[in-house]
């Protein structure tokens, strides 16, 4: 792989929250490279977004962050806000959950568009609407130019969120961040969109973060996955190994956790326990509550260890390689 | 212990709205609401009209003086009668509602113009700059709203356009907390942060999304203040601090009849009244625009 465009190393998020220190993001490695798609995984609670917005310099004051993020080889973890924001909108853009929300009501979809050009090119008012058009019509809003002056509203779930995708892909950045951009829309809206971020990013070169909490949508998507559980990265893969021989038990219990079609009655799969309360120190492996095998080892940090398909931050994995015997592990 | 537990959600019944005047509230009130806010548009427009065509509706100058005429009855030339100095009321309330209707609308206009920006840029970055902007706020609306107006008044003198800034700065707190709160849930909203996130500076994404977004409880708010505000300055004239003689004002025109009120009720009777109804229509427009608004919020 060519320089990545970006790499995230040793990242670490906490929120000191009355007398508590909360670690909601605890030393992340990630790397995408040009034109990659890398999609990332996790339940809800478990740091996701909190790591995006970490990167996009989003996060409120009273975060505390460390490690090293590099976009396009350039540190931008500690750079001032002005600096930040020559690069949101720019060089790295962002798509949020909920187009709905995302959109100003008051605004005109084009105006929203055409803003995000301008605040960071010297461009004509004539000019960045003749370019919003043209985007508008690149994300397949039919008659562009006349919907230019509609408020949102005017718009469905689906047609909102490629205006959405229109202004972040307005200034053809680097890096493209979409935090859960199909979960507000149904499935059929949401195999179009993510169809849509998929082409639009493949020609651009864009590397692409996709948040997600479902599987199925990686699945779709994705070049390579991380897997997050509770602030941590647990696995990472390419998609096919991913799917094909997950690692980590926790990756193993939320395959399994996955709704399918025709599938017996009897009820979903759960993962039994809560996620631990991330408040405390938690020097072990933070999964090892709801693991279903556990070694003494446990309550120190896992290893990455990597087997053909994937790499997995845990124990049982990396005594399995190690060829130890099958006593050492307890089996709950 | 057992009986406690049921009593401690007394009628609460399941899947009740949160909200059950908002839930049940229905269209033919809206309506009404709305219509009533009509009517409020429409008598204020007619008090506007009749202010600023007072040089051509006004059948005397109101400020000359006439000794045959002195507390002279309502009559088919004096309409509205005369006062002490023989001055006719009806021309004299038509220039004092135009005052009245200057002082009301320029004091709030002035208020917001000041506290739209101060209570956006507040509710938006919280924090030092809110404790920064909303403190001296707080401090401002302990001080009862009229005294605050006299001792502004005692200070730099007496007249129409200081009342109009000593309104000004009684509303100021006012206005400028309700747009804070306003845009402090504006600033919260995704679209706010998706301006960010595009690259868009502060100043953009205040004046662009967090102003037209925040801005209507504000407007409610100052439709309501207006009318208040030409309750103060009528106050203050009546005190001898708003408006000056010999210029008439409806405050004013209180003070001169109060003496003579058993004699010649008219002298106090038509600009009391016009100040009654340029509040109510004042009032009317508030109470509809709210219910707008509110209408808007839900629909969201």
């Amino acid at each position: 792989m060519t320089a990545p465009v970006l790499a995230v190393e040793d990242l670490q998020v906490t929120f000191a929250t009355g007398g508590a220190t909360v670690s909601a993001v605890d030393r992340i490695d990630l790397a995408i490279g040009r034109g990659e798609i890398v999609g990332l995984v996790g339940e809800s609670g478990c740091g996701k977004s909190t790591l995006a917005n970490a990167i996009m310099g989003l996060l409120p004051g009273s975060a505390r962050i460390s490690g090293s993020v590099e976009l396009d080889g350039r540190p931008i973890l500690g750079e001032s806000e002005d600096q930040l924001r020559t690069l949101r909108g720019d060089r790295m853009a962002m798509i949020f959950q909920d187009p709905s929300t995302s959109l100003d009501p008051t605004c005109s979809v084009g105006l929203q568009v055409s803003e995000t050009i301008r605040a960071h090119r010297p461009t004509g008012k004539g000019e960045a609407k003749q370019r919003a058009i043209d985007l508008m019509r690149e994300v397949g809003i039919p008659d562009a130019a006349a919907r230019y002056d509609d408020a949102p509203h005017r718009f469905s779930g689906g047609m909102r969120q490629r205006i959405v995708i229109a202004a972040a892909l307005a200034n053809d950045p680097a890096l493209l961040i979409a935090d859960e951009p199909t979960t507000a829309l149904d499935v059929t809206i949401q195999r179009q969109i993510l169809d849509l971020i998929t082409r639009l990013t493949t020609d651009h070169d864009t590397a692409v973060l996709l948040i997600s909490h479902d599987l199925g949508v990686i699945a779709q998507v994705a070049d390579r996955v991380g897997v997050m559980y509770a602030g941590q990265l647990v696995e990472r893969a390419d998609v096919h190994g991913l799917f094909a021989g997950p690692a980590h038990p926790y990756t193993r219990a939320l395959l399994a956790a996955m709704p399918t079609a025709g599938a017996e009655p009897g009820g979903l799969a759960v993962i039994p326990g809560q996620v631990p309360d991330l408040s405390g120190p938690l020097p072990g492996c933070r999964f090892l509550d709801r693991c279903p095998v556990s070694h003494p080892e446990c309550v120190e940090r896992p290893p990455w260890v990597s087997t053909a398909a994937t790499s997995a931050a845990c124990w049982d994995v990396a005594a399995q390689l190690a060829g130890s015997d099958a006593d050492a592990r307890v089996t709950r | 212990m057992t009986a406690t537990t049921h009593d401690e959600t007394p009628g609460g019944q399941a899947g009740a709205p949160l909200r059950p005047d908002l839930a049940t509230e229905p269209a033919s009130r809206r309506a009404r609401v709305r219509r009533t806010a009509l009517i409020g548009a429409i008598i204020l427009g007619v008090l506007v009209l009749l202010a600023v065509l007072a040089p051509l509706l006004a059948t005397h100058d109101p400020e000359a003086v006439d000794a045959q005429r002195i507390l002279g009855a309502p009559s088919a030339s004096h309409p509205f009668g005369s006062d002490v100095l023989g001055r006719d009321v009806f021309s004299r309330v038509l220039y004092g509602l135009r005052v009245s209707l200057l002082v009301a609308v320029s004091s709030v206009l002035i208020s917001s113009a000041v506290a739209i920006p101060l209570g956006a840029v507040s509710g938006y970055f919280g924090g030092w700059v809110d404790t920064l902007i909303s403190r001296p706020m707080d401090m401002l609306l302990v001080l009862p709203a009229l005294l605050l107006a006299v001792s502004l008044i005692a200070i730099v003198g007496p007249g129409s356009v200081v009342a109009t800034l000593a309104i000004a700065v009684i509303y100021l707190p006012i206005l400028t907390r309700v747009m804070r709160g306003s845009a402090l849930s504006v600033a919260g909203l995704a679209y706010v942060e998706g301006a960010g996130a595009r690259g868009a500076g502060h100043a953009k994404v205040i004046a662009g999304h967090v102003i037209p977004n925040a801005i209507g409880p504000v407007v409610v708010q100052a439709s309501i203040l207006a009318g208040f505000a030409l309750q103060i300055e009528a106050a203050l004239s009546f005190l001898g601090l708003g408006t000056q003689p010999p210029t008439p004002s409806l405050g004013g025109m209180l003070a001169d009849g109060r003496d003579v009120l058993s004699q010649a009720p008219w002298v106090e009777i038509f600009p009391g009244s016009a100040i009654a109804v340029a509040v109510l229509s004042f009032t009317l427009i508030g109470d509809g625009l709210r219910t707008r608004f509110d209408r808007a919020g839900r629909a969201r």
